[in-house]
């Protein structure tokens, strides 16, 4: 047996990836469901009711679903440009920090102002987190992988000190956290007593934006030739590094506008525990939907559903919540399986 | 006049080879998988199953050498699935690896909580302990800075030898380095190119996870989560830092873990001044700063990042 390139995919099949990597992350799950004893049916059950069985567990799905959607853009950009930029968490947070500097009171502005100045800001920090891998590889050719990663970890403790030293909330009782963002710069709730915020518009909206870019404008097409072949695209006269500098900077601010979300539409302040790995999550986001924007949207809900859900059926079936990880892990090895028979199919040799 | 007495201490130079052991064991791990043509970023997740497995053997009451063989055939476990998506099947090493971390590292918490459901500080095991070299142990000044460790230790800067002969003395390392460098050439000598791939990857893997399993039965006696911390990403830098050679990755996290234990001490002497966070950035701000020395002379393994597929042209 071998795998022989398709000349063209059938439309249905493009849909199995996703299908493919659903049942290969529940199997795996269920696996360990097992072993903890509990009723693997009862599990699933108890998942889909705690992310989506009452409004107030669909309105926790969606607003763990906005930063997801924001990161998986993030990476979704990057990767379709073959800019491997890991670093969504460190510049998720990049862009939460300024975000706090900036709408802790430094500015008074009315809401209408204020609320969009915060999503600036934080994107420019984002940005600028992937301004020295872009550099270093476009320059230096350094590995933009590892350079991404490791920042990840050097930002943190920047957040670290910033959140114990110069930043740290005086009313905070002695603990890490910032002063509130002020109310002027808080998104308003969608409903009423949840946690539901006006970013979901925001990250939707960055979806089509990116789509349209993506599918109509000349970006769009080099950045698609840069990703299917670096080398032609160049001899054809597209820039490399201009190209790849616009894809870092997109990619870069839309993690940024992650940060900027949770902070000022969920959390209200910043701490260190602002994000579970919502940029490591972001990239299975990412690659469950193809890398397609608008895929994003239902991949990111669908990711988010499961860490919502797999947290109260944990509470309840005494399953340790890192089930949720397993299955996004298994879900982005199963997707890659899915995505290869779409463009090979297998043929007796 | 500080730093001079932090150079000539004992303690300092024993700590150096401590934090360099798990980055020896995985640095070469790395190392053997990207000379086949493989980039293993599985390996932070790999490490945190090694550490997990070792511990979890020893807590069973298994015996600490029984507990390397498990950690590291854990690890070639994990190897093998990324090979078998990566080699076998051809699919992007950089979205593999990262699964492979995320599910590793995933398993190896989900097991830990199932055990351990309620516990607060984590269990100890006795871990490996010192052992002194007839003779030198008793050196003024070297014998508790090299000659009074663990064995796990000794094995570390054992491992380094044995690499290079096999990697460049034998046929079997031969092939994994034209594997990685024209994989066409070696099908052509009738050797199958997955195989050594995969072979690669699974023993490269296995050393990741005994490093991984080094910080929880000889460095430390517990689990920790967390515990691997950016270790791995760090070991990947320290491969192109070496330029692909198992000596050079020797002196690269020889090098990389004495600058750790500096600044250890460092902090404890102008930690007053300058907040911790700042020391705790060196090892990452470090590794960046490897990796741009380098750059310009990195001589990348030719078929790193490109699958092979009998009959298909690179």
């Amino acid at each position: 047996m071998h795998l022989e390139l398709r000349e063209s995919t059938p439309w249905w099949l493009s849909f199995c990836a996703p299908i493919l990597a659903i049942i290969g992350s529940m199997l795996l799950a269920s696996m360990f469901i097992i072993w903890a004893g509990a009723s693997v049916i009862e599990a699933f059950k108890m998942i889909g009711i705690g992310a989506f069985g009452s409004t107030f567990a669909v309105s926790e799905t969606f607003s763990r679903a906005i930063p997801l959607m924001l990161t998986g853009l993030a990476a979704a950009i990057a990767f379709r440009a073959q800019f491997y930029n890991i670093g969504a968490e460190g510049q998720l947070y990049c862009g939460a920090l300024v975000a706090t500097v900036v709408g802790t009171g430094m500015f008074d502005l009315p809401a209408a102002v204020m609320i969009p100045f915060l999503f600036a800001c934080g994107a420019l920090a984002g940005a600028m987190a992937l301004l020295l891998p872009w550099y270093l590889k476009t320059k230096l050719s350094v590995d933009e992988v590892v350079t991404t990663l490791l920042l990840n970890f050097v930002i943190l403790l920047l957040v670290s000190f910033a959140l114990e030293g110069p930043m740290r909330d005086p009313m905070s009782m002695g603990w890490p956290q910032t002063a509130p963002i002020i109310d002027e710069g808080i998104l308003p709730a969608l409903i009423p007593r949840t946690r539901l915020h006006a970013g979901l518009y925001f990250a939707v909206a960055m979806a089509v934006v990116l789509w349209l870019l993506l599918r109509y404008s000349v970006f769009g097409f080099k950045v698609k030739a840069m990703g299917l072949n670096a080398q032609a695209a160049r001899h054809a006269g597209i820039p490399p590094k201009k190209t790849l500098f616009w894809v870092a900077m997109i990619s870069g601010a839309l993690a940024g506008t992650a940060g900027v979300s949770e902070v000022a539409g969920l959390k209200g302040y910043l701490t260190l525990d602002l994000s579970p790995g919502f940029g490591y999550t972001g990239i299975a986001v990412a690659m469950l939907a193809n890398l397609h924007p608008l895929g994003i949207i239902l991949s990111a809900i669908f990711l988010a559903g499961i860490s919502v859900g797999a947290d109260s059926m944990g509470r309840a079936l005494g399953i340790p919540s890192y089930i949720a990880d397993i299955m996004v892990a298994s879900a982005v090895l199963s997707v890659l399986i899915g995505l290869m028979f779409t463009r090979y199919r297998v043929r007796r040799s | 006049m500080d730093i001079l007495e932090i150079l000539l201490s004992a303690s300092f130079w024993a700590a150096t080879i401590r934090i360099a052991c798990p980055l020896i064991f995985a640095t070469l791990g790395e190392l053997i998988c990207e000379r086949a043509g493989v980039l293993n970023l599985g390996i932070e997740g790999i490490m945190t199953a090694g550490a997990m497995s070792g511990w979890l053997w020893v807590y069973n009451g298994g015996d600490l050498y029984g507990a390397v063989l498990f950690a590291a055939s854990i690890g070639a476990l994990f190897g093998l699935l990324h090979a078998s998506f990566t080699v076998s099947l051809g699919l992007s090493q950089h979205v593999t690896g990262i699964g492979i971390t995320l599910l590793a590292s995933s398993m190896s918490y989900y097991i830990i909580k199932m055990l351990l459901p309620e516990s607060t500080s984590p269990p100890k095991i006795v871990s490996f302990q010192n052992i002194d070299i007839d003779g030198l142990s008793n050196l003024p000044f070297f014998g508790p800075a090299l000659f009074s460790h663990t064995p796990l230790t000794y094995m570390a800067f054992l491992v380094v030898p044995i690499i290079m002969y096999l990697l460049y003395r034998t046929p079997w390392g031969l092939a994994v380095r034209i594997a990685g460098e024209n994989p066409v050439a070696l099908e052509a000598q009738g050797i199958n190119v997955v195989l050594v791939r995969t072979l690669a990857v699974m023993t490269g893997s296995a050393l990741m996870a005994v490093g991984g399993a080094y910080l929880t039965i000889s460095a430390f006696d517990a689990f920790y989560f967390g515990m691997i911390n950016g270790r791995g990403w760090i070991c990947v830098a320290l491969v192109i830092f070496a330029s692909w050679r198992p000596g050079k990755a020797l002196l690269g996290a020889l090098l990389f873990a004495g600058l750790d234990a500096f600044q250890v001490r460092m902090q404890q002497q102008i930690g007053a001044y300058i907040p911790y966070q700042f020391f705790l950035m060196l090892p990452y701000v470090l590794s960046i700063v490897a990796m741009i020395i380098v750059a310009r002379r990195a001589e990348y393994p030719k078929a790193l990042l490109k699958p092979y597929r009998r009959g298909e042209r690179l």
